[in-house]
């Protein structure tokens, strides 16, 4: 059978699950909400010990990563991310889960091509357009001498 | 207040990731790029900055704090020691983060086992 682009992607409409907008809305923004919530009460209580803001920011990132991490081990974060799409998927925990969930899978195919490779498949793309992106804005600071 | 605000940012900018999911059939890795990037832009255009100090966490928990802190990172190490900067400031800013995910990715994938994803 032979299809256009077209007939393709109304099959694949046709083919695909209903998935009301109001509804995902309605998860993303209390899961992300919550979330973020969480990463708030870390980053107030870090500051309480003494932290530095830019320390205790960075540690409010490694405590939700393995979080995430151990919740992707246990399967849970997978179980909220079905339903709660984007709300699991924008905070650092699902760039923690992006890294942590191939780990796991392709432990089978060894620990360098398996496990080392696999680890950047979403994590990569994102590690490199960041980073392309941040090198052009600090090359625009160093040629206006701008603040950042 | 500051905990109903990191809630409400945070919230609403991953309702933004959603309708980008939704309306536009992006995938995830795509999303997470265009998050990053955009970041990146709204901190160089001075717009991040003070969502971050409003919201908390609900501004730097989402992966637009990531490309914020890409940023920051770059214009402060070029700051501090010149063109070298533009090279090391974005990722050693955002090392932390890289480094746990890695770490915790090795960790889980030596203690875990692979599951059905659903």
């Amino acid at each position: 059978m032979k299809l256009n682009a077209e007939e393709y992607s109304a099959l694949c409409k046709q083919a695909s699950p209903r998935s009301p907008l109001a509804r995902d809305c309605c998860w993303a923004f209390f899961v992300g909400g919550a979330i973020c919530l969480a990463g708030e009460g870390l980053r107030v209580l870090y500051l309480r010990l003494g932290l530095s803001p830019e320390d205790a920011g960075a540690l409010v990132s490694v405590t939700l990563v393995a979080l995430s991490g151990a919740a992707t081990a246990a399967g849970w974060y997978q179980k909220l991310a079905s339903r709660a799409g984007a709300g699991t998927l924008v905070p650092i925990t699902g760039f923690a889960n992006a890294v942590v969930a191939p780990a796991i899978e392709f432990r089978s195919e060894g620990l360098v091509p398996g496990v080392g490779a696999k680890m950047f498949t979403i994590a990569g793309p994102v590690i490199v357009y960041g980073t392309l992106a941040s090198a052009i804005w600090g090359a625009l600071v160093w040629l206006t001498g701008a603040g950042g | 207040m500051n905990f109903f605000w990191a809630f409400a940012v945070g919230g609403l900018l991953c309702v933004a990731g959603q309708l980008l999911i939704d309306l536009t059939a992006m995938t995830p890795a795509r999303v997470l790029v265009t998050f990053v990037v955009a970041g990146v832009a709204l901190s160089a255009l001075g717009l991040y900055g003070p969502l971050a100090d409003f919201a908390g966490a609900g501004a730097t928990v989402p992966l637009l704090g990531f490309g914020h802190l890409l940023a920051q990172g770059a214009a402060e190490a070029v700051a501090e020691r010149g063109l070298l900067g533009v090279l090391t400031g974005g990722l050693s800013s955002a090392s932390a983060g890289i480094a746990a995910s890695l770490a915790v990715g090795f960790v889980m994938a030596l203690a875990g086992r692979s599951r059905d994803q659903n």
